[in-house]
C-alpha cells in the first residue's frame, strides 16, 4: 500500500487519561460539508480516505474493505476507499452512487457529517437536498480535465443554496506529476468563472485522494504549496452558529406544550438570534406582543438560549399562539406577505403544473399555494435564463408564488428556516419542489381587501335563501349539462335565485383563451371557482357543469367557499356509456386522434373520493337525478 | 454580542428534539420503538426533554421476543414507569404457539419475532408514526436512510421512492394505508451516543458493563448463559468471565467482549481503543454486505 500513515492518530489521552479525553471532547463543535464532483472525479475515494485517515475504520470493516476491494474495486490490490462509502446494492454494482448519502467522522476538534451526492446526470435533486443543511462545499476537479461543465453545474447549485464556504479540491495531482502550474491553471480558470456567479471567495488545495496528499497534513510531492491541507482547514473554518446568533430573534413555534391548565409553553427551535427571560416578544402575524417569562427546561430554567437550539419558552401574557406562527424580537418584526418571487428546484416526474394548489412548508407553517407559469427557467451548466411554461425533474427556475394567506417570512439569503420551503403534492403526498422565498411582491402589500357595507349575508337573506355551489363533476357526454340544466330549471320554479355556470359556455367568453394542456385546465378551473365565489357572495346558488378532471382544483374551489357550501356532485358514467352516447362527437375524433388531451381517451380523469353526492346515470333518469341533489340541497 | 458556541452533542440533541416534536405535532397516532438499548434509551431521554414538563405524549412499544436478558425486562418496566409513559408489549402470537426460538430456528427467529412481530403491532394499535433508534452511522446502507422513511401499506421500504429531506423541514404527508419510521438520532454515531449518556447520566442497562457472568464460547460468539432455556452441549460447561456487551439483542444471538470496563468512562476507553465495529456482536449481521438492505425492504427496522 502506497498510502502515507494517518497523521491524526488516536488520542494518547484515551488510554492516559479518559476522563481529561472525555472533558476536551464534550466542547468540539460540528461542520456539515457536502462534497461534489463528477463521477470520476474520486469523491467516494475522498471521503474513504477521510474516514480512514480520522480512525473511523475499524478492522473487521478494514477487513471486509480489503476482500471486497479484491472483487469489485477498482484499484487493483490496492484499497479501493470508494467502497467503503458505496452503499446500496445496486448502486455498488453500476460503480455510482444514486442518493444522498450522509456520513461520520471526528477529529480532535471536530465532528463532521459529510453528504455524499452522485455527480451523475440525474444530481440536481440529491445536490440541493445534501446541500441544504451543508455549512461548506468541497467542490472536486479532476486535474487532468480541468474546469468542467458540471464544475460550473455544482458551483452554481452551492451558490444558490448560500453555501458560504468553498473549498475547490484540484484531486489526482499524483496522475498530473503533481505539477504546480497545472494547479495554477485550474484554479485561474475556476477563478474567473466563480466571481461570474458570485463566488468571491474559495480556497483552493491540492489534493490526491488516492494517495493521500494535503489531506491531514502538508505533502512533499507538494512543496510549491503553502495553503492548508483540507482536514486542517475543516477543522477551523467558521460555523453558521455564530452568524445566525448575530440576528435578530426569531422562533417558528413548533408545538403548544400545555400538560396542564397552568403552563402554556412554546416549543421551537430557534432559527435566529438570542433570547432571555424578560425579552420583549411580538407573535406574527398576529402582532400581539409579550415578554418572555421563562426558557423551560428538564434540567431546570435557563437564563440564555441562542440560534439552534431546541427550546421551550413561556411568556408573561396569555396569548394566542399557535403551530406556524413566529415569535420575534418585538423591536425588529419580519415581513408578512401572501406573494413571493421564488427560486423553486423541481424534484418530482410530475411537472409542475402552474396554477394548481400544492402545499408549501416553510418553518412549521404549511399553507396552500399557486405558482405561476415561471419567469424563466436556468439552464444549470451555462446559467443562461430559458422561457419555459413549467418545471420538470431537475429544473431551476424563478416563479411567483401565492399563498392562500399571509406568512412571516425572511428572504433565504438572510435565513435558511425563514425562507427555505418544500412544496408537496395534495394528492401524492410526494414532496415535489424545494424553493427559497427572495421577497415579497409589492402588489401583494398595497392591495388591501375593500370592506363593503352591504355584506354577503345581506345578499342572502334579500333572496331568503343560502347560497351554495352545485358542482357537477364527470367525464364528458357523462350527463352533467343535461342533469344541470333541470336543476335549474325546478330551482326557478321553487323561486330560488340560481346561476348555472356550463363549461362550453364559459370557453366562448371568460375562458376562450385557454386550451386543454393541464395548466390551462387547471387555469379554467381556478376562474370557474373564482366566479362561483363572487356569485355566492351575491347570494346565489351556483350549478357548474365541468369535467374538472382533477381533484387538485376540486378541492381548490372548495377550499374558496365557505364551509358546507361547495356540494361536489359526481356525475359517475363510465367511460364506455359515455363514449357510446357521443353526443357531441368528440370521442369519434379522440380515438382518431384529431383531439388531443381528451379525458378519459389520453387525459386522466380522476374520480371524487368523497364526494358530497354521486349520481349513477345507468341506474336514473336525468330527473331522478335533479331531484336527488335538490333533496340534497334543500331537505 | 457574546456568542455562545453550541458543542457537536447540543446541536445532535436539538435536532433530535426537533425531530421528535415535529412528529407529534403531525402525526394522528406516533410511537416509539424501545428495543432497552443505549439507543433507545438516548432517544426516550431526548424525548422527555423534548415535551417537558408534559411526558412524552406516546407510548413506547417493545416487540418482544421472549429471548432478551432478564437485565433488559427490568430496565424496560422501569424505564416507563419513570418517564410516566404507557409501555405497550407486544409478542407474535404465532411465533410463541410455534415455539419460535434463535437455537433451532436461525433466521426465521428474527424474521417471526422481529419483523413480523413489528408489523402486527404497527397493525394492531393503527401507529401511524413509529420512532426508531436506528443511526446512519451503524451500516453502510443505512447512510441513505432519510430522517422520515415511509413503508408501503405493507411495511415495505421502497429505496427508490423516498422523499428528499432540505434544511429541517419534514414531510410527514401519509398516503392512505402508508405509515412512517422516523429516526430521531440518524446522524448521531456511537460515540455520540456514548458521550451523551455520560454527559447526562443516562440509566442504561447494566449488561453495558464488566461483571463475571456464566458464558460459553460457540461459533466465535462468546455467548451469555441467562436463563436455563440454553441448551448446553454434552460436556459443555458455562464459564465465568468477565465479560460486557456493546450492543444488546437477544442472548442467545448477542456476542460478548472479555473486558474490565466497569464505568462508563472505561467502557467509551475501551470503545475509542478497540478496532472492531459494534454489529459484529450481532450474530444477525453476520452476512453479505448488501443483506441489511434486503431485510429492510422486507420490513425489519
Amino acid at each position: 500500500m502506497t498510502t502515507q500513515d494517518p497523521i491524526y492518530k488516536t488520542d494518547a489521552l484515551i488510554a492516559e487519561d479518559i476522563d481529561a479525553y472525555l472533558e476536551a471532547h464534550q466542547h468540539k463543535t460540528m461542520l456539515r460539508f457536502i462534497t461534489c464532483g463528477s463521477v470520476d472525479d474520486g469523491k467516494s475515494t475522498l471521503i474513504g480516505r477521510l474516514l480512514y485517515d480520522s480512525k473511523m475504520i475499524f478492522e473487521d470493516q478494514l477487513a471486509a474493505l480489503e476482500s471486497d476491494s479484491k472483487r469489485s474495486g477498482t484499484q487493483g490490490e490496492e484499497i479501493d476507499f470508494a467502497l467503503l462509502v458505496d452503499g446500496l446494492a445496486a448502486e455498488r454494482e453500476q460503480g455510482i452512487t444514486i442518493d444522498v448519502a450522509y456520513r461520520f467522522f471526528a477529529t480532535e476538534k471536530r465532528k463532521f457529517i459529510v453528504a455524499d451526492t452522485p455527480g451523475h446526470e440525474q444530481y440536481t435533486r440529491n445536490m440541493v437536498t445534501g446541500a441544504s443543511t451543508a455549512d461548506l462545499a468541497v467542490i472536486l476537479i479532476d486535474a487532468r480535465k480541468g474546469v468542467l461543465t458540471q464544475t460550473r453545474r455544482h458551483s452554481y447549485l452551492v451558490k444558490l443554496l448560500g453555501i458560504r464556504h468553498v473549498v475547490l479540491a484540484v484531486n489526482k495531482m499524483d496522475l498530473v506529476g503533481y505539477e504546480q502550474e497545472t494547479f495554477e491553471r485550474i484554479v485561474a480558470d475556476y477563478r474567473a468563472f466563480a466571481e461570474s456567479i458570485g463566488i468571491e471567495e474559495f480556497t483552493p488545495i491540492p489534493i490526491s485522494g488516492f494517495k493521500g496528499d494535503n489531506i491531514t497534513g502538508p505533502s512533499a510531492n507538494t512543496a510549491w504549496y503553502q495553503g492548508p491541507a483540507l482536514l486542517p482547514l475543516l477543522e477551523e473554518v467558521e460555523v453558521e452558529d455564530t452568524r445566525d446568533q448575530a440576528g435578530p430573534f426569531r422562533m417558528q413555534v413548533q408545538w403548544v406544550n400545555r400538560p396542564n391548565l397552568d403552563f402554556r409553553g412554546f416549543a421551537g427551535m430557534i432559527a435566529s438570534g438570542q433570547l432571555r427571560p424578560g425579552d420583549a416578544v411580538r407573535v406574527l402575524p398576529s402582532g400581539k406582543t409579550s415578554t418572555v417569562a421563562r426558557i423551560v427546561s428538564l434540567d431546570g430554567d435557563k437564563d440564555l438560549a441562542v440560534a439552534g437550539e431546541s427550546v421551550t419558552i413561556t411568556l408573561a401574557d396569555e396569548i394566542d399562539c399557535s403551530r406556524g406562527q413566529v415569535i420575534v424580537a418585538s423591536q425588529s418584526p419580519l415581513e408578512v406577505a401572501d406573494q413571493f418571487e421564488s427560486t423553486i428546484i423541481w424534484m418530482d416526474e410530475n411537472e409542475l403544473v402552474p396554477g394548481r394548489a400544492y402545499w408549501l412548508k416553510v418553518g412549521t407553517q404549511t399553507v396552500s399555494a399557486t405558482v405561476a407559469e415561471p419567469k424563466y427557467e436556468v439552464n444549470v451548466n451555462t446559467q443562461e435564463h430559458l422561457a419555459s411554461k413549467t418545471l420538470d425533474l431537475n429544473a431551476i427556475g424563478v416563479a411567483n408564488i401565492t399563498t392562500d394567506r399571509e406568512i412571516p417570512f425572511a428572504p433565504y439569503a438572510e435565513n435558511r428556516d425563514l425562507g427555505g420551503f418544500i412544496l408537496i403534492d395534495k394528492i401524492t403526498n410526494h414532496t415535489v419542489a424545494a424553493g427559497l422565498l427572495h421577497f415579497a411582491l409589492r402588489r401583494a402589500q398595497n392591495v388591501h381587501w375593500q370592506a363593503t357595507d352591504i355584506g354577503r349575508e345581506h345578499h342572502a337573506s334579500m333572496k331568503h335563501q343560502k347560497p351554495a355551489v352545485l358542482w357537477l363533476t364527470g367525464l364528458s357526454g357523462s350527463g352533467k349539462s343535461t342533469i344541470a340544466n333541470i336543476v335549474e330549471k325546478k330551482l326557478a320554479r321553487m323561486n330560488r335565485h340560481t346561476f348555472l355556470l356550463d363549461g362550453d359556455n364559459v370557453r366562448h367568453g371568460l375562458n376562450k383563451d385557454l386550451g386543454f394542456t393541464e395548466a390551462d385546465r387547471v387555469e379554467n378551473i381556478r376562474r370557474v371557482g373564482e366566479v362561483a365565489k363572487l356569485m355566492t357572495d351575491a347570494g346565489l346558488i351556483v350549478i357548474t357543469a365541468f369535467i374538472s378532471p382533477f381533484r387538485s382544483e376540486r378541492d381548490m374551489v372548495r377550499g374558496m367557499m365557505q364551509p358546507g357550501e361547495f356540494v361536489e356532485v359526481f356525475v359517475d358514467t363510465p367511460l364506455e356509456v359515455a363514449e357510446s352516447r357521443d353526443v357531441k362527437g368528440l370521442y369519434a375524433k379522440a380515438r382518431s386522434g384529431q383531439l388531443k388531451n381528451f379525458t378519459g381517451i389520453d387525459s386522466p380523469y380522476e374520480h371524487p373520493e368523497a364526494p358530497e353526492l354521486r349520481i349513477d346515470t345507468t341506474e336514473m333518469t336525468p330527473e331522478e337525478a335533479a331531484d336527488l341533489i335538490i333533496a340534497r340541497l334543500i331537505p | 454580542m457574546d456568542t455562545k458556541t453550541l458543542t457537536h452533542l447540543q446541536r445532535l440533541e436539538a435536532e433530535s428534539i426537533h425531530i421528535l416534536r415535529e412528529v407529534v405535532a403531525e402525526a394522528e397516532n406516533p410511537v416509539m420503538l424501545y428495543s432497552v438499548g443505549k439507543d433507545s434509551a438516548v432517544m426516550l431521554h431526548l424525548a422527555k426533554k423534548a415535551f417537558y414538563p408534559s411526558p412524552p405524549p406516546f407510548p413506547l412499544l417493545h416487540v418482544d421476543t421472549t429471548w432478551k436478558f432478564q437485565d433488559m425486562y427490568k430496565l424496560r418496566d422501569k424505564a416507563a414507569k419513570d418517564a410516566g409513559m404507557e409501555l405497550l408489549v407486544y409478542q407474535n402470537p404465532e411465533a410463541k404457539e410455534r415455539g419460535i426460538n434463535p437455537f433451532d430456528h436461525g433466521g426465521l427467529h428474527t424474521d417471526m419475532w422481529k419483523t413480523e412481530g413489528l408489523k402486527q403491532a404497527l397493525d394492531k394499535y393503527g401507529f401511524d408514526v413509529a420512532f426508531g433508534g436506528a443511526r446512519r452511522d451503524e451500516e453502510k446502507s443505512r447512510a441513505k436512510e432519510r430522517v422520515f422513511s415511509f413503508r408501503s401499506a405493507n411495511h415495505r421500504w421502497d429505496p427508490k421512492n423516498q422523499r428528499p429531506e432540505l434544511w429541517r423541514l419534514y414531510n410527514a404527508r401519509k398516503t392512505k394505508g402508508e405509515s412512517v419510521r422516523v429516526f430521531p438520532i440518524s446522524n448521531w454515531t456511537e460515540l455520540d451516543i456514548w458521550q451523551y449518556i455520560h454527559l447526562e447520566n443516562i440509566e442504561i442497562v447494566p449488561l453495558y458493563f464488566s461483571q463475571p457472568r456464566p458464558t460459553v464460547e460457540r461459533d466465535g460468539l462468546l455467548l451469555m448463559v441467562d436463563d436455563a432455556r440454553f441448551p448446553l452441549k454434552d460436556g459443555e460447561e458455562p464459564v465465568m468471565r468477565s465479560i460486557r456487551f456493546r450492543t444488546l439483542g437477544c442472548y442467545p444471538l448477542t456476542g460478548a467482549v472479555e473486558s474490565e470496563a466497569q464505568t462508563l468512562p472505561e467502557v467509551i476507553q475501551e470503545m475509542l481503543l478497540t478496532t472492531t465495529s459494534e454489529r459484529q456482536g450481532r450474530a444477525i449481521d453476520h452476512d453479505q454486505a448488501a443483506s441489511m438492505e434486503k431485510k429492510k425492504q422486507e420490513g425489519y427496522f
